[in-house]
């Protein structure tokens, strides 16, 4: 098993009182596999995500990858996870402005100390982005900065890539086109994929469908 | 993985070239001008050290008369026959090459102390040579290429403009024969000599100069040098942390993507530390540049100023010391630490899912804008602690340093209640949303505009204090110079045939007197006057008693300087301690510029107590339009060198000239402080200018052209340096008081009256406003030429 969520709680402090954003999740990803998680604002979606990156840790439960528990991990362990084996992909793309899109995309691969050029061409292409790899992050349209978003997460080749809403600023078109592209790239990388929706209609095109309602999780 | 997120941070800069830019122009100025006012300092002290180890003054006790006198050379056989391991010296001053002349027996000089015979140098047989030799410092032989003097040799163990020589030759140029000023003792004296003040009462043993007094009496002036380097330091740490604070803010986001790639925070921290520590090698080694030409340009100036106040004879060239420069380096780093520290303290403490708030972070909350106010209004309390009970150099700039750094914290505070105010007021939409987005930007600018504060306070304060010092001095100079030829002889058999011939000739003659020794415990000079309505209707007393002149006459009281009664507090009808005897204080009288203790006597009871001091200068009065003629026909016919006889006016020209170099030094300090602050402020605005845009694109938007938008940044600009100036007017008035009445006093043992100067103050005001106008101009230049499509890009949410 590649992820492996079980009893996962987390609660955030608010000024009416500790607020409850998951309640005992239970997940499991196979590699090679793709999961879409669904449900209404609020419900806990991206937390979940950022758990399983280790960028937050959870208040009671387990998230193994490939074993390896993640809440015993040290602050420098969870880097090193998410540099060596996790792939992120954000809503907001989250590019480094000061590099131009080239660098953005071998920039994860690089950090892991294994950048590999034709595999990173490769992925530029069939991302449509060969003619735009000189350009900053700010002389992009929003479509065009995911797709190296999405290219820089699957660079390193990760076991698992992790999206949050990752078409959640594209118009349908342009969305659907980039999902396919991610999915298919996903599978020639040998990944598994746990993704954030709201569209039902993208998650009909994964492999599997999880709801999350008031940070529970229901089949 | 560290060259990744090393590249990965620096690329910021290639996209921000202007913000390194600044960063690097702050810091590498506040670099220079710290390190400028260091390298004088240091040069001057090394001056001040090689004279204080000259001849051994810092390790052997020396022989004074007691009177302050000349030792004649019977004495010296004497003592030297009663087995006393002495070695004679004499001092003076030659006028025609401003050489100090020193001249030295270097056969019974204790062993290592006279610079001969070394095997370095030349040897005894050179320097008793019929032709004689003169050591001078390297620098000094270039000065005398065309002096009318014996062979001159270099060594660099003399301080400039001193020459050491045979003693029967410095007797012979210094037309001193048979003088001796003081007498070298050997530590080796052997055991069971008859005591000193058995054989030579007249003579009084003198500990080594511990460190010189020189270094104490410059303190002072080295300390208001280092203040100014302080400040601008401290302005230019602004500059960097204005830059900086933006720059990581902005980064922020970059640090998240970083840290959810897997870079840990750690690491990251660490990079940053690396990436300033490149920076401010860069700036350091920038700032050592031009601290060096600043130390350049100044150090003659300094230079000047210290032969003219102190008699303190300093290099007028620069020596690049290592120490210097690696300490200049390190002050860099240090102050890059400094102004980047509460952004690395944030950056380390960040958790990864922190997003970006640039305009957040440009915009300090009015509760930490209350809290610095707070902490300002504590800062001026202690200042006012410090005017109040006081006393001393130290609390003389703790309380400079309390005020600036008071209202340098309480000035955001206040300015952004002025703007309060007016957006309270203003009627117009545009003119409210012109002071409520003015209060908006308060905090912001908040650095900038404390940066400016200073620096213009600063400018009021010492212009004031320099300018009450020119109106003082000058009026000073008129009262005490009221002579019209000064003489100076060579000899009392000159000094007698001058005055038989002059006497007739002139409507008086003044005798001016003076011996050497303590006054009341403290070095000074003693003076012998003249009966004579000169000093009645001239002489600047501050306070006496009612008939002074008439006791001063009578030999019954004495007059002593500000300097000698406050620094000992003596007050009219005191007792002063005197050489030859104690006499009651009749007046005190004000002696601008001079370090030491001062006390004048009657002529006739001066030469009852010192017969034989030596009768070498005197005053000449005379009407103003013969003076001229007089002293050609005097010079021409008693073949009298050049500088024997001064007209009053060249030596108030020579004192205003001493005077004007002295505040030159403080000027260019000055112009230099307001540069950087200027650079702040632009530096500020620039890194602003571009968060400005989601606040200014609606009101396009709304119909405002980008010029008129533009127009009212600068308008903006303009009236935050007014307010600042206003508030800087008071505080530069502040300033000036603590310098007049604190520190002139605890420095130099004086005080001045102060004078306001509101054409200064409006002179300062069509500088520093014009001025702050153009820091504005480029970033609302650039905002006037945006193209709509940036603007529009606001409303299309593509900005984080």
């Amino acid at each position: 098993m590649l992820l492996t969520i079980r009893g996962l709680t987390k609660t955030y402090p608010t000024r009416e009182g500790p607020l409850a954003v998951l309640r005992g999740v239970d997940l499991d990803l196979e590699r090679g596999e793709s999961l879409a998680l669904v449900g209404e604002s609020g419900s806990g979606k991206s937390t979940l995500l950022h758990l399983s990156a280790g960028l937050d840790v959870a208040d009671q439960g387990t998230i193994r990858l490939d074993g390896a528990a993640v809440a015993e991990m040290t602050d420098s362990q969870r880097a090193a996870l998410r540099r060596d084996r996790i792939g992120l992909v954000f809503q907001q793309f989250n590019l480094i402005p000061s590099l131009n899109a080239g660098a953005n995309i071998s920039m994860q691969a690089r950090l892991a100390g294994r950048n590999a050029p034709d595999w990173n061409a490769h992925l530029a292409k069939a991302l449509g982005l060969g003619d735009l790899l000189q350009r900053y992050p700010e002389e992009l349209s929003g479509g065009q900065q995911q797709r190296v978003a999405i290219a820089r997460a699957l660079a390193a080749r990760p076991a698992l890539v992790l999206a949050d809403e990752p078409t959640g600023n594209l118009d349908e078109a342009n969305a659907d086109a980039v999902l396919a592209l991610m999915l298919g790239l996903v599978a020639e990388a040998g990944a598994g994929l746990l993704l954030v929706t709201h569209s039902p209609r993208q998650a009909a095109r994964l492999g599997r469908q999880m709801r999350l309602v008031m940070g529970q999780s229901q089949a | 993985m560290n060259r990744v997120v090393l590249a990965t941070l620096l690329s910021h800069w290639r996209k921000r070239p202007l913000q390194l830019v600044l960063l690097l122009v702050g810091l590498s100025l506040a670099t220079a001008l710290w390190s400028g006012v260091q390298a004088i300092n240091a040069e001057a002290r090394s001056s001040y050290a090689d004279a204080a180890s000259l001849l051994g003054r810092d390790q052997f006790d020396r022989l004074v008369s007691r009177d302050g006198a000349p030792i004649n050379e019977a004495r010296f056989a004497e003592l030297r026959r009663a087995g006393w391991p002495v070695s004679p010296v004499v001092e003076g001053w030659q006028p025609e090459t401003g050489l100090t002349l020193i001249g030295i027996d270097p056969l019974t000089m204790p062993a290592g102390v006279a610079p001969v015979a070394d095997g370095k140098g030349p040897q005894i047989g050179d320097f008793l040579a019929a032709a004689g030799l003169l050591l001078v410092n390297p620098d000094t032989t270039e000065r005398l290429e065309d002096a009318d003097l014996p062979p001159l040799f270099a060594t660099q163990d003399l301080p400039p403009m001193t020459a050491i020589g045979d003693i029967a030759l410095v007797q012979k140029l210094l037309g001193k024969p048979g003088v001796i000023s003081h007498l070298v003792i050997d530590s080796a004296a052997p055991p069971g000599l008859v005591p000193l003040d058995q054989i030579a009462p007249d003579l009084v043993r003198v500990a080594p100069e511990n460190g010189g007094d020189l270094a104490r009496l410059t303190d002072s002036f080295h300390l208001n040098l280092t203040a100014f380097g302080a400040l601008a330091f401290v302005v230019g740490l602004f500059i960097a942390h204005a830059v900086i604070g933006l720059v990581f803010e902005q980064r922020r986001a970059t640090m998240r993507t970083l840290r959810a790639l897997g870079v840990p925070l750690r690491r990251i921290v660490v990079m940053l530390v690396l990436e300033l520590g490149l920076l401010a090698l860069v700036a350091g080694a920038a700032g050592v540049a031009l601290g060096y030409l600043v130390a350049a340009a100044l150090l003659p100036d300094v230079a000047g100023s210290l032969r003219g106040l102190y008699g303190a004879d300093v290099s007028g060239t620069l020596t690049l010391r290592p120490g210097w420069v690696l300490a200049a380096l390190a002050l860099t780093m240090g102050g890059m630490l400094t102004a980047a520290g509460a952004a690395l303290w944030q950056t380390a403490r960040m958790p990864v899912l922190a997003p970006a708030m640039p305009r957040a972070w440009a915009r300090a909350s009015a509760r930490q804008l209350a809290r610095q106010g707070i902490a300002g209004g504590g800062f001026l309390a202690l200042a006012a602690i410090l005017a109040v009970v006081g006393s001393g150099l130290p609390a003389a700039f703790g309380l400079l340093a309390a005020l600036l750094v008071g209202a340098a914290l309480i000035l955001p505070w206040v300015v952004a209640g002025v703007v309060g105010r007016f957006a309270g007021r203003a009627g117009g939409p545009v003119r409210q949303w012109f002071w409520a987005d003015t209060a908006q930007q308060v905090p912001g600018l908040s650095l900038a505009l404390m940066a400016l504060l200073l620096a213009l306070a600063s400018n009021v304060g010492v212009g004031t204090m320099v300018a009450s010092f020119r109106t003082t001095f000058t009026g000073w100079l008129d009262q005490r110079l009221a002579s019209e030829l000064y003489l100076n002889v060579r000899s009392p058999e000159e000094g007698a045939a001058v005055l038989d011939w002059v006497t007739p000739r002139v409507d008086a003659v003044l005798p001016i007197w003076s011996v050497s020794g303590d006054l009341n415990g403290l070095p000074g000079d003693l003076f012998g006057v003249a009966d004579h309505a000169t000093y009645r209707d001239n002489w600047p007393l501050l306070s006496a008693m009612p008939d002074v002149w008439d006791q001063l006459a009578r030999g019954k009281v004495a007059l002593v300087n500000e300097q000698l009664a406050r620094r000992t507090g003596l007050a009219v009808g005191d007792v002063v301690v005197l050489p030859g005897g104690d006499l009651p204080v009749g007046g005190i009288y004000s002696d601008y510029g001079n370090p030491l203790a001062q006390a004048l006597i009657t002529l006739a009871l001066f030469d009852a107590r010192f017969p034989e001091a030596p009768h070498l200068r005197y005053g000449l009065r005379l009407p103003p339009t013969k003076a001229d003629a007089l002293a050609q026909e005097m010079t021409a016919r008693f073949q009298l060198p050049q500088g024997a006889v001064v007209p009053q006016a060249e030596i108030k020209a020579y004192s205003l000239g001493v005077f004007e170099r002295t505040f030159a030094v403080t000027d260019a300090l000055n112009v230099l402080t307001l540069g950087v602050a200027t650079v702040a402020l632009f530096a500020s605005l620039l890194t602003l200018a571009e968060m400005r845009l989601p606040q200014l694109a609606p009101l396009w938007a709304l119909g405002l052209t980008r010029r008129r938008l533009a127009a009212i940044e600068v308008l903006r600009i303009v009236a935050l340096a007014a307010l600042t100036l206003v508030v800087a007017i008071p505080l530069g008035l502040a300033l000036a008081w603590a310098l007049v009445a604190r520190v002139n006093v605890a420095a130099f043992g004086w005080q001045l009256p102060m004078s306001l100067f509101p054409r200064d103050w409006f002179a300062l005001a069509l500088t520093a406003i014009p001025v702050a106008g153009i820091a504005a101009l480029w970033p609302a230049l650039r905002l006037m030429r945006l193209p709509p499509t940036a603007l529009l890009r606001i409303f299309a949410n593509e900005r984080g």
